[in-house]
């Protein structure tokens, strides 16, 4: 499969449509965290997610549900004159805070759903409503749009027009510009019956007519499918979200245990108090009341990571979508996290497409300005990439602009055009002067040919090029050789940098070419690449990511050809581009819609943020409790022990104001935190002790501070407000 | 001032030297680095039943224990029947054999009962001493086994060769030298029966039925042989009931020493086998670094609180004023006035001295009471319950944690759970998903942690609550409110730990099954204690055997710049963290309602 740069491969999808998906998408990421029409849908959902059997997904939010239900009936009971001991508007209060903490566990998840959803329904619109000229049995020919096609519909496409869906061929042949979806620029033939009778929607037809009967329904075509695969993995949970919420299940666990286990010490306190204070009615503290218990309950159960625990895996997908990313799975985002080992391709990856002259050397007696102006002449006509690039340096050179190059040829010149037996091209003047240019061997054997003088050491000098993994040219003028010009790979700006970025990451990057090994070898060393696969084949990359495998390593790779297919699907994340074949697009796990050979490293970031944000989140969760048990420890034996109080070190107002500041902290800490749950903790490539000390400071020591402040400015304002 | 640091400095000091050798010795022999003499290979080839896989540990291991249980029952309960009972004592009542028994199995040595009166020689010898060689070396063979699977070994080796290795080859001969050591410090070490000795005064003790002056009685037995290996273990079951404070079983500031530094050698040793097994000191030396730092504070808390501080109970206390809201009291509020208590005219200048065995100095009791409950061991050389309210959090934080060294093996694998867990997080936070020495933790692992973390906190406070709420405890505590809570907490906490040391105070001994007065709620405590201990021994190591099992099947992780190192500062301030953070504050509602309650009272409620 060939191998295309990213501008050949846009410029090779039709215009309009890229175009389109363009605006589409920038107006959905202007759109931000909370577009009005989303939050909308995320309120309403995260009221439906109250439903115990939806609820039950989420161990977590499920007991404070519980804890809410346990709550309100207390309230009613209290309503009714029962537990005079707390306060109606302090039960009311903890019952609708209690809610609120469940609704917005709710609300972070369907937000972040919502916003899944958004990024999917934008990549639908993108597959465009074409016309499509629907074919009658009467042979009638009547306009309609492609989304109104249904399997079996015959259509007709003519010259220009872009083929409405997926489908067969039953009458006629015509060139397909496929570049849409294979990235192949070179049109190809299709024809009724045998082989090559199917067609792509989305292809464009260059020439002539034909009839296609339609296979695949509107919806049903593949990238269809794979953004439904993708509204499905939404909801599926990954091995290590499975993991993290077992750890967390089991905290709720141990915490009501020691909620359960605080009753009977506070009933005993109480018990002990009134026979010291000689009082005949029963000592009550809210150490034995079941909602406050029920509040410590849920402050120190990690809800604040369980209600946004979907969510954050979610937002990965989406970060990918939004990469321009689909990922089949949400495990295939959270692997490209643990990724050791990156195979890129060179070119269009570590190096700009093609080769360019970088130097003349000369030889014998011709200066370098000769050479230059021998070169360029021979070039002129030469429309490779390879023959522009030398033009432009011998413009640049010699300091003149590209058109006067022209002026160099001598009058009636003749263009020798390059072929595989002469592999030289050049020009003929009128006067017999023949200018030459061409691999090392044929030009010799052309300069032998003509008796002409081989200055000494050419041999070396085309070796040494050769051996820094640059293409040596020979240019020869009249017979004799006039000296080398020097094609090298030229390297993307910025890469050198990039590598030594994901090698502090802790990544292995792996050059992929089809170059020989000592050219291989030169290029990787000049990109900092840490190993190359020379001489690529296929099967060369299978054994590649077989043998790192075998050592435990998870590699990545991004194709685009049916024969990558095999490494795609070997590969821990396999990355196909859009412009790729069918064959490879399934066997990844991944496809990338710019087809941006760079995006690998994009894909192994997403991944990281989003494992680095669960557990961040999670270390702050767990952290909060200490506050809060500072918080609410003291409040609860205010009553009977008040010889506790030096344990209210943020001396909070009262017992009650304790208890529902820390609610409240525990409450709104959650939306407040659902940007960032959206958004990712941010990605360093610092080398990973660094980024644990970075990432401790912040959610350890901050997850142990905030809520200390946070608290105690509740606390402050409850009291402004008169609310308690 | 600085003379009460000194035994403590002393005690961590000789013990770290001890403990490197110590550890690279035990390490060669577990590991079959070292080849045992012909003779003892015989043996070693007559018990090995070949490499066996996690599960196979795991039911060998379970089946060893369930087997000892069944010959140390026959032992127990018919021990009034079996030689060596030259003073005649007879049977003992079901519950205190079950609870005897599932203390000795778990290496908790809870006593429920007191050794010199209710056990033959034959019992102390053949149950008692064997099990305090067994239970050690069970642990040690579980830690041997894990740290093999964390390794990637094929098989986790043979429970019964690591059992015989460390019994023969670590255990036995390290006892051997402390007990020589503490017969030359004075300790009886005899088969015969009580000493009878004339009372200078005439009937001291009173007269018998035919009017004649009593002796005094003085047990004695097999002490140095016991209390040998019963520091050396983590096993703290005394041969006599007051355990190391008792003359005989602790005679000397030389014994005191040698017997403290005896608590923690082998758990600091099982650090250093951890880090020579797995080729990776630095590793190991985080590990002991963050538990030294844990005991040393514990331990600086402990003498601080206690030694440095007069006793509540004795000191002056101005007048405090206190405000308990009561809705039925006009105002809502009952205003409580606290008297102002003149200080007893005793001199508080050297601290705390209530309780204490003064003949090893001031701070040796604090200093013991911070070692015996990091570790796993209960022995005590002071009376806990007379501790300062305050330094009575030491005992229990060092028994709530349960992994600062910890018993011999398990507490390094309680250690292992904590850090399973950290890693989890703190892999997170690296942008991977964790990994353990190179093996992936994955939801298997994190389930079986998460269990094996479970179980303390659930033994701890699930069975104190019920006996606070019922008559169970509150009839059974020697002391009112918050201390008697404490009490209760205290022995629970003990027996989940696996520590043994009592709190003292508490009602719980029946004793002889003909006991015609036996404590109200004995056979409460007996069943509930023996469930405890035997869960929160068998749990945790079942479950992290489970857990390197499954890590050993899996392929190595290269190690790269992304991945979370074990080995470096950060990492320890993150199981610093973890272990604060989980294993404190999970018990942090209890210390409120007990050891943090009571100081701040009134002298009947709180205080002494």
């Amino acid at each position: 499969m060939g191998k295309q740069s990213i501008a050949e491969t846009i410029a090779s999808r039709s215009a309009p449509e890229v175009q389109q998906l363009k605006l589409t998408r920038r107006e959905s990421r202007r759109a931000g965290l909370f577009a009005p029409e989303m939050l909308r849908a995320a309120l309403h959902q995260s009221v439906v997610m109250l439903r115990p059997d939806i609820q039950w997904k989420n161990p977590v939010m499920f007991v404070v549900e519980v804890g809410t239900v346990l709550t309100l009936v207390f309230t009613v009971a209290r309503l009714l004159g029962h537990f005079p001991q707390t306060s109606l508007g302090y039960l009311i209060a903890l019952s609708v805070l209690l809610l609120l903490t469940v609704l917005f566990a709710n609300f972070a998840t369907a937000l972040a759903e919502a916003r899944g959803k958004a990024q999917a329904d934008t990549l639908r619109k993108t597959r465009r409503e074409t016309p499509a000229f629907l074919l009658a049995d009467d042979g009638q020919i009547e306009e309609t749009v492609s989304t109104a096609l249904r399997n079996g519909d015959r259509v007709v496409v003519e010259a220009g027009q872009v083929i409405p869906s997926d489908g067969e061929i039953i009458e006629g042949v015509a060139s397909v510009d496929e570049s849409a979806i294979t990235g192949e620029s070179a049109p190809v033939i299709r024809e009724a019956g045998g082989d090559h009778s199917g067609v792509t929607g989305g292809t464009r037809v260059l020439s002539d007519r034909i009839v296609v009967r339609i296979t695949a329904a509107a919806g049903e075509t593949f990238l269809d499918k794979m953004i439904r695969l993708v509204e499905g993995a939404i909801r599926q949970r990954t091995p290590n979200e499975i993991a993290l919420s077992l750890v967390l299940s089991a905290f709720t666990l141990i915490f009501l245990i020691v909620t359960a286990a605080l009753w009977p010490m506070a009933a005993y306190a109480e018990v002990y108090m009134q026979g010291y204070l000689g009082t005949a009615e029963p000592v009550r503290g809210l150490g034995t009341d079941i909602p406050t218990l029920v509040a410590l309950l849920v402050c120190l159960i990690p809800t604040t990571i369980g209600a946004l625990l979907a969510a954050i895996g979610i937002a990965g997908m989406d970060r990918a979508l939004r990469a321009n990313i689909l990922a089949k799975s949400g495990k295939a985002v959270e692997v490209a996290g643990d990724v050791d080992t990156l195979l890129l391709d060179k070119t269009g990856t570590i190096t700009v497409g093609n080769r360019k002259a970088t130097q003349f050397i000369p030889l014998g007696h011709y200066t370098a300005q000769e050479l230059g102006t021998l070169a360029a002449m021979a070039s002129h006509a030469d429309l490779t990439p390879e023959g522009k690039s030398i033009v432009e340096l011998y413009a640049k050179q010699a300091g003149v602009s590209v058109s006067r190059v022209e002026g160099l040829l001598p009058a009636g010149a003749r263009f020798v055009e390059f072929t595989a037996q002469t592999r030289m091209s050049g020009v003929d003047a009128a006067d017999g002067r023949e200018v030459r240019k061409g691999a090392p061997d044929a030009v010799l054997k052309h300069v032998q040919q003509r008796n002409g003088q081989l200055p000494a050491g050419v041999q070396q000098q085309v070796d040494a090029v050769a051996s820094r993994g640059a293409t040596p040219l020979l240019v020869s003028d009249c017979g004799s050789l006039a000296g080398l010009i020097v094609l090298e790979d030229v390297l993307k700006p910025g890469m050198r940098e990039r590598f030594e970025r994901l090698r502090r990451m802790g990544l292995r990057t792996v050059m992929v070419t089809g170059d020989n090994p000592l050219t291989a070898k030169a290029i990787a060393s000049q990109a900092g690449v840490d190993d190359y696969i020379a001489q690529a084949t296929p099967e060369a990359k299978l054994a590649y990511i077989r043998k790192e495998q075998a050592s435990g390593k998870l590699v990545a790779m991004m194709g685009d050809g049916t024969n990558d297919a095999p490494a795609l699907a070997q590969a821990d994340v396999g990355v196909a581009m859009n412009s790729g074949t069918q064959a490879a697009k399934e066997a990844g796990n991944m496809v990338d819609l710019d087809s941006d050979p760079t995006k690998l490293i994009e894909v192994v970031e997403i991944g990281k943020q989003l494992l680095m944000t669960r557990g961040a989140l999670t270390t702050f969760s767990i952290a909060n409790d200490l506050a809060k048990y500072f918080a609410i420890i003291p409040a609860l034996f205010a009553a009977t022990l008040p010889w506790l109080k030096p344990l209210d070190v943020m001396h909070l107002h009262s017992a009650t104001s304790a208890i529902l500041s820390a609610v409240i902290f525990n409450a709104i800490i959650i939306p407040l935190l659902i940007p960032i749950a959206l958004k990712g903790v941010q990605y360093r490539p610092v080398g990973a002790d660094a980024l644990l000390r970075r990432n401790l400071l912040i959610w350890g020591l901050g997850g142990v501070v905030v809520p200390f402040i946070g608290i105690k400015l509740i606390d402050m304002a409850l009291v402004a407000l008169q609310l308690v | 001032m600085w003379q009460i640091w000194l035994l403590p400095v002393l005690v961590v000091g000789i013990t770290i030297a001890l403990s490197v050798p110590l550890g690279i010795y035990m390490a060669s022999v577990l590991d079959e680095r070292w080849r045992a003499p012909a003779l003892r290979r015989w043996f070693e080839r007559r018990v090995d039943t070949g490499p066996q896989d996690w599960k196979q540990y795991a039911v060998a291991l379970l089946l060893w224990n369930v087997l000892t249980f069944i010959v140390g029952f026959l032992i127990l309960q018919f021990q009034a029947f079996l030689p060596l009972n030259p003073d005649g004592k007879g049977l003992l009542s079901p519950t205190t054999v079950f609870n005897t028994l599932c203390s000795f199995l778990s290496n908790t040595n809870l006593q429920h009962y007191s050794g010199e009166v209710h056990l033959t020689y034959f019992s102390q010898l053949f149950l008692i001493c064997w099990k305090q060689f067994h239970s050690p070396a069970i642990g040690l063979a579980a830690l041997v086994a894990i740290v093999r699977g964390l390794r990637g070994d094929a098989h986790l080796g043979n429970f019964y060769v690591d059992l015989w290795r460390a019994t023969f080859y670590i255990i036995l001969p390290a006892a051997l030298v402390v007990g020589v050591l503490l017969l030359a410090g004075g300790m009886p070490m005899t088969l015969e029966g009580n000493a009878q000795v004339t009372t200078l005064e005439t009937g001291a003790l009173g007269t018998d039925d035919a009017g004649q002056a009593k002796p005094q009685e003085i047990a004695r037995g097999p002490v140095a042989a016991i209390v040998a290996i019963k520091q050396l273990g983590t096993n703290g079951g005394g041969y006599f009931g007051p355990n190391s404070t008792h003359p005989y079983e602790n005679p000397n500031g030389w014994t005191n020493l040698l017997e403290a530094v005896c608590i923690i050698l082998f758990p600091m040793a099982a650090v250093v086998m951890f880090g020579r097994m797995l080729n990776n000191f630095r590793h190991a030396a985080v590990i002991f670094g963050v538990m030294l730092l844990f005991m040393v504070a514990l331990l600086g808390w402990g003498v601080y609180w206690d030694t440095l501080q007069p006793n509540p109970g004795l000191a002056a206390q101005p007048e405090r004023r206190f405000e308990v809201a009561d809705s039925t009291a006009p105002g809502g509020k009952i205003a409580l006035t606290l008297p102002a208590v003149a200080a007893l005219p005793v001199d508080q200048s050297l601290g705390n001295l209530e309780g204490k065995e003064l003949r090893f100095g001031t701070s040796a009791g604090p200093t013991w009471a911070a070692l015996t409950t990091c570790t796993s061991n209960g022995s005590v050389n002071c009376m806990h319950d007379s501790l300062n309210p305050l330094a009575g959090l030491t005992p229990l934080v060092g028994m709530w944690l349960n992994c600062n060294f910890g018993g011999v093996g398990v507490g390094l694998i309680n250690f292992l759970i904590y850090l399973v867990i950290a890693v989890f997080l703190a892999g997170l936070m690296v942008g991977r998903t964790p990994e353990y020495l190179g093996k992936k933790v994955e939801a298997r692992e994190m389930k079986l942690a998460m269990l094996a973390f479970l179980i303390h906190p659930l033994m701890v406070l699930a069975p104190t609550g019920l006996f606070t709420a019922t008559d169970w405890g509150a009839k059974s505590t020697n002391n009112p409110a918050a201390h008697g809570f404490a009490e209760v907490l205290y022995e629970f906490s003990s027996a989940s730990a696996n520590n043994g040391s009592g709190f003292e105070g508490l009602a719980d001994t029946y004793g002889f099954n003909d006991n015609p007065s036996p404590a109200p709620f004995a056979p409460h405590w007996d069943i509930a204690c023996g469930l405890v201990m035997i869960f929160s021994r068998f749990v945790p190591i079942i479950a992290p055997l489970a857990i390197a099992g499954s890590l050993a099947a899996k392929n190595r992780v290269p190690f790269t710049t992304g991945t979370l190192r074990t080995d470096t500062l950060t990492f320890g301030f993150v199981l610093f963290g973890t272990i604060v953070l989980l294993g404190a504050l999970t018990f942090l509602p209890a210390a409120v309602g007990g050891p943090l309650a009571a100081p701040q009272g009134p002298p009947p409620l709180g205080g002494e």
